[in-house]
């Protein structure tokens, strides 16, 4: 990119705090929490020992957030800044990307790689002869051992329509909404950019809310859980980390909502705003990914 | 060359190390890789050989340069920099071209051997060969011959924790077993390698064959000894399985055909009559395969 | 916050928050620097002591001082403290010091995460070194966690996923803040193609870290919800495979290494030019080996996996991609040698360390080609020769290169200057050990010797004995470090703003020490021609 310069825009200096309580007490938080999940998975405490670092994190968040909107709203943040958080949120998104690669490769190893050889094919043919003779590379499958399902060690897999479907199109809309509400906030309608901004979260958490619902079916009827084999594991850790993506991504559109509402960000500074509907999208394509290669093929 | 130098100056700084221990002869010429007694073993030596001969011819080349500007451009014998030597394209190109070709020079022969060690075809006799914590279970499959392999037990008693026994005293120390695994030389012998619990390796150096042992999965080898080297090979476990990973020796006991086959015969009448398949000592190992009956816990 | 606030608007930029506050709840990139440099010099001592029990306990056969589980846990401890305790705070340490001076910005981009990202670490360790103490004791399945036998781990097995996840969350917080800072915070009239080459290597490094650093925490989390929520990713029965992992670990694992070794190269790259009195020879190449590196870095990671049983054409793939990258690797070191070339070169400790780097750093290179040779890995795979090969590149590789970059700044950081002959015999003491301590290690692996045993057969016992009396020798070598920075800070010569006649970059246009916000003023345009000249 080209040179920046340092030069002065709305506030002389890039603004450097002198101090600040709130990382310290992030890290806490988070040493906190992660000692709680440890005595709860070595059963040495139940789940209640999240909760300390829980308060805290949320706490935290509420803290260091509220300071630094204190201080854009005391406009001490330059263009430089500016520019300075929106690269970092990019970045971010960009590791948040790498987190679902992971989970992806996992998905298409299983597909192309280990399930064909379980199943005979390729350098493995002894696989299937020796070790899982009955066993027929199919997708999906809960291995040759069934894993998990239903007592016959059978389940269903969760069909693209009708539920799936239906989200994506609520997702997909919802991309657009958030859009027509940054152009809104760019022509300076207010009213229109609360409103397409509250339709956005509310298509965000009617999209949990059926994801739960299909949980549900899934757990009760279908014998599908994290547990049945392969592919429940897949399907469930991606769908299970994106739900909480959404969640997360919903909760902050109403926080940005509620900011609106008091009349923040101005047409041409609003960088909030901005991140907040680049992690949505993100969140949106994420979602095409799933319902391409969980549900449909 | 400079691996040789710094050895002969290692073994000096290591005198005294010699002084401690009981015959310092055994140890100091370990220094380089087996040629072993099969065809394949000796073409991975001598592709060793080969590569590490090319990268100390360049690092003489490489390293002469660097100690020659190191002698002769120093500050202190008045050297003055010739600060206008920024880049050149010519040489930059010539090195990076160089380095390609010499990688090919490389590429080549070695492929040639690893499409020559993929080649499982035309085998003569199929051995599976589970690895488990801690030992090696060989499961001769045409013949209904099976049998367990573990740590020898003076070994296994000279290993405990200040047990003061003299490693010394064990004739080859950590690298002997209960029950030797019986091959035919002069005979393609392919192994199917898997795992028990957790991921092992099976490695005998003399036959160049390390292949992983993945619990669930199978994974060939094979080997072909040299007629004329009926005898005793050691190796060890390859890869990390816990505790005892150090103690899962290997020892194949190479036979010509007429013994072997002797051997098998034999072995297998025993084994009929036995009820248990296993050696009393052996405890009954779960195989991939019976843990394929077994209902699987649902979690 | 109020204080934040109000502080805000004052410009007096050299006043420094006091007491304990001024590091807890630091915002300045030298504070932090700071304690990210303290902070891997304590886990430097950490490991390094573990990997003092570990060469005690293999100075000779039979076991006299471990139970062989807790050796295992040793040598993953081991490496975990080093790579992501010791080498990895190292860099990010000297990356907060050193950009914001070379770049002519005051700071680095987004203070508050860098405290975050430095804070999160002391508790990271606290949670992987308590699981020492732990049921079942401290993780032993080695620094790779390969399942199953990472799942037999006992209590400390979500402390290790853990820790894991938070020092993931540190290092891509820190290398956010890097590429914010590189890309955002130079001042006017350093283009990308005038940055210094430690800049550089350090953004490309921050591209590593955010593109692996969440696959290693993928992995892991995988890793816990086989262990304790019931799904197959690596298990055969349901479908999984335990090799999934290893592919999933290494596309992690290689760029790894590269992260640890970026960079050192950079660092070279600012000390051979100083002290040979001469441009850096072939400054845009060395931009661009250090990123062909970086992205050969994404496609060679199988190479680790020769023996898990891979397709024949995959095994052909991963070698010829490997020893690609001895191309831009060499094109390094032959600018290198070509800087010296017809240059003034005079020997202070940094550029004894650099040229250390230079022949030991290749030698471990070529042993890292050797095994890019798929037929002869096969008989190196977990060998000695590995192990033998990652220290070449590791110890004089990457802790050299911390080295020379401390006794490189360290006087610009502390304005007074170190005393010179203490270092040099820390420099003959460490490279003379070094290579006592891990050339043999070639050896003892050629000759069969696998890697990760408490206990070997006697043939073993002589390399293994030299190479303890080597781990020893350099392991005492490197108390001098500290007692010499701590004799610097309280007693060393006061030095001018251009500690070292040779040295360019903007950092030497600052003062030493440097004001406590470096350039609150962007540096003049004659001020930068003077000092980006590279
Ligand atoms: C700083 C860290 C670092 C660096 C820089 C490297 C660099 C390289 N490594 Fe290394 N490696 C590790 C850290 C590192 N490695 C670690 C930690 C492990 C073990 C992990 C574990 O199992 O625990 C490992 C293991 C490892 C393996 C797996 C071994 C096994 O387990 O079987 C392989 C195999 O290909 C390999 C290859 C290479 C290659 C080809 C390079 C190349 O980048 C080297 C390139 C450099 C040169 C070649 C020298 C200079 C070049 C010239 C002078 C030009 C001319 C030269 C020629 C044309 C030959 N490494
Ligand atoms: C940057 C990474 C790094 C660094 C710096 C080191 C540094 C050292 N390593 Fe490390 N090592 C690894 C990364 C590293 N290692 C990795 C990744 C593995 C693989 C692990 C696995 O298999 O999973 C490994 C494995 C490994 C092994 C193989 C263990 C096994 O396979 O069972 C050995 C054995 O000799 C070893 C030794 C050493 C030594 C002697 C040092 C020395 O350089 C350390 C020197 C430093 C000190 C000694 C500290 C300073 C001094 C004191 C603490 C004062 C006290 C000193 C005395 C009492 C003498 N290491
Ligand atoms: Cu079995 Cu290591
Ligand atoms: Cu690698």
């Amino acid at each position: 990119m080209a040179e920046s310069h340092a030069a002065p825009s709305d506030s002389s200096q890039y603004y450097i705090p002198h101090g600040s309580p709130w990382p310290i007490r992030a890290s806490v938080a988070l040493f906190a929490m992660m000692l709680g999940a440890v005595a709860y998975l070595n059963d040495w405490a139940g789940g209640w020992a999240f909760a300390p670092g829980a308060v805290l994190l949320a706490y935290m968040f509420f803290g260091w957030f509220s300071t630094v909107i204190g201080e854009n709203q005391h406009g001490i943040f330059n263009l430089q800044v500016d520019r300075s958080f929106r690269m970092g949120m990019m970045w971010f998104i960009f590791s948040e990307v790498m987190f679902f690669a992971a989970f992806f490769g996992a998905l298409f190893y299983a597909r192309v790689l280990s399930v064909p050889w379980l199943g005979g094919e390729g350098v493995k043919v002894f696989t299937n002869f020796i070790l899982w003779p009955h066993f027929e590379a199919n997708w999906p499958t809960n291995g040759p051992a069934h894993v998990g399902g239903l007592a016959n060690g059978e389940f269903t897999p969760m069909a693209p329509t009708p539920i799936p479907a239906i989200n994506t199109a609520i997702l997909l809309t919802s991309g657009l909404t958030v859009t027509i509400a940054h152009h809104a906030l760019r022509a300076g309608n207010r009213a229109r950019l609360a409103l397409f901004l509250a339709l956005t979260f509310l298509l965000g958490f009617t999209f949990v809310g059926l994801q739960a619902h299909e949980y549900g079916e899934a757990y009760r009827d279908l014998g599908l859980r994290l547990t049945t084999g392969i592919y429940g594991s897949t399907f469930f850790m991606l769908t299970g980390f994106h739900g909480l993506h959404v969640t997360i991504g919903a909760i902050m559109l109403t926080v940005i909502w509620l900011r609106v509402l008091r009349g923040h960000f101005t047409p041409n500074r609003h960088f909030a705003f901005e991140a907040v509907a680049w992690y949505w999208h993100f969140v949106d394509v994420v979602w095409l990914g799933l319902f391409i290669f969980v549900y449909w093929l | 060359m400079i691996r040789e130098k710094l050895a002969h100056i290692l073994l000096a700084l290591a005198a005294s190390a010699v002084t401690l221990t009981a015959h310092a002869e055994s140890g100091w010429n370990q220094l380089n890789m087996t040629q072993g007694v099969t065809h394949i073993s000796r073409e991975i030596y001598h592709l060793h050989m080969k590569i590490f001969w090319i990268c100390v011819a360049i690092g003489v080349v490489v390293f002469a340069v660097m100690i020659w500007s190191i002698v002769n451009y120093r500050r202190s014998k008045g050297a003055v920099p010739d600060v206008t030597l920024v880049h050149n394209t010519r040489v930059e190109f010539i090195w990076t071209i160089v380095p390609v070709f010499i990688l090919v020079a490389m590429a080549v022969p070695a492929a040639r051997t690893l499409i020559e060690i993929e080649d499982t075809s035309k085998t003569e006799l199929t051995i599976k060969v589970t690895g488990f914590q801690w030992g090696w279970q060989y499961d001769y499959l045409d013949d209904g011959v099976m049998y367990y392999s573990r740590l020898d037990h003076r070994s296994d008693a000279a290993r405990e924790l200040l047990s003061g026994i003299d490693p010394e005293s064990v004739e080859h120390y950590l690298l002997n077993v209960d029950h030797p695994f019986v091959v035919p030389v002069d005979t393609k012998v392919r192994l199917l390698v898997t795992g028990a619990d957790v991921i092992h390796s099976w490695w005998v150096p003399a036959f160049g064959v390390k292949k992983d042992a993945i619990p669930g999965f199978v994974n060939e080898a094979w080997f072909k000894i040299d007629k004329d080297k009926p005898g005793l090979y050691r190796g060890q476990c390859a890869e990390l399985c816990g505790r005892d990973h150090g103690f899962m020796p290997i020892v194949v006991d190479a036979r010509s055909k007429e013994d072997f086959a002797a051997w098998l015969k034999q072995t297998a009448a025993a084994q009929k009559q036995a009820a248990a398949p296993a050696t009393p000592a052996a405890a009954p190992v779960p195989t991939a395969a019976t843990e394929e009956k077994a209902p699987w816990p649902k979690s | 916050m109020a204080e934040v606030l109000t502080t805000a608007s004052h410009d007096d930029h050299d006043h420094k928050p006091h007491g304990w506050r001024r590091w807890v709840y630091a915002t300045n990139h030298k504070d932090i620097g700071t304690m990210y440099l303290i902070f891997a010099c304590i886990m430097f001592f950490v490991g390094g002591g573990a990997a003092m029990l570990i060469r005690l306990e293999l100075f000779k056969p039979g076991l006299q001082f471990f139970d062989p589980q807790f050796f295992n846990s040793l040598t993953t401890m081991h490496a975990l403290i080093m790579i992501f305790g010791a080498v990895m705070p190292a860099w990010t340490g000297l990356a907060n010091w050193m950009i914001p001076m070379q770049l002519g910005a005051p700071d680095m981009a987004l203070p508050r995460l860098n405290n975050l990202s430095f804070w999160i670490l002391p508790f990271a360790f606290t949670l992987l070194l308590s699981s020492f103490f732990v049921p079942g004791g401290a993780p032993a399945g080695g620094w790779t966690m390969y399942p199953p036998l990472i799942l037999q781990t006992g209590a400390a097995f979500p402390m290790l996923i853990f820790s894991v996840h938070l020092m993931g969350a540190s290092s891509i917080l820190g290398a956010i803040n890097v590429i914010v800072t590189i890309m955002n915070m130079r001042a006017s009239g350093i283009t990308l193609l005038r940055m210094p080459l430690f800049v550089w290597t350090w953004l490309i490094t921050a591209y590593l870290l955010i593109a692996v650093m969440p696959v290693l925490a993928g992995a892991v989390t995988m890793l816990l919800t086989d262990h304790f929520f019931g799904t197959t990713f690596f298990t055969a029965a349901g479908g999984g495979d335990p090799v999934m992992f290893q592919h999933i670990f290494w596309f992690f694992g290689h760029p790894e290494v590269y992260i640890l070794i970026l960079p050192a190269f950079g660092i070279i790259s600012e000390v051979i030019p100083t002290f040979s009195r001469k441009p850096l020879f072939g400054y845009e190449a060395m931009v661009y080996a250090t990123a062909s590196i970086a992205f050969l870095s994404f496609i060679v990671w199988a190479h680790h996996m020769f023996t898990v049983g891979m397709p024949l054409a995959a095994q052909l793939f991963f070698m010829l991609s490997t020893m690609l990258i001895a191309v831009p690797t060499g094109v390094k070191v032959f600018n290198w040698t070509a800087t010296m070339w017809k240059g003034s070169l005079s020997f202070e400790p940094p550029m004894l360390f650099a040229l250390a780097f230079l022949f030991l750093f290749t030698i471990g290179g070529f042993s890292g080609l050797m095994l890019a040779i798929v037929p002869a890995d096969y008989q190196y795979q977990d060998t000695y020769f590995v192990v033998a090969h990652f220290h070449y590149v590791l110890v004089p590789g990457a802790i050299f290169g911390i080295m020379a970059g401390v006794y490189y700044w360290l006087p610009k950081w502390t304005g007074r200057m170190y005393d010179q002959t203490l270092a040099k015999w820390h420099f003959w003491l460490s490279t003379i050990f070094v290579n006592v301590l891990f050339f043999p290690q070639h050896f003892l692996g050629l000759a069969g010797m696998p890697r990760r045993i408490p206990d070997y057969a006697v043939q073993f016992t002589d390399w293994n004995m030299v190479s303890s009396i080597g781990g020893f020798g350099f392991g005492l070598a490197q108390l001098l470090f500290p007692y010499l920075i701590w004799k610097c800070v309280r007693s060393g010569v006061p030095v001018g703003p251009r500690a070292w006649e040779g040295a360019h970059g903007l950092e030497w246009e600052l003062p030493s020490p440097p004001p406590y916000h470096s350039w609150t003023t962007p540096p003049s345009d004659a001020v930068i021609a003077r000092g980006a000249e590279h």
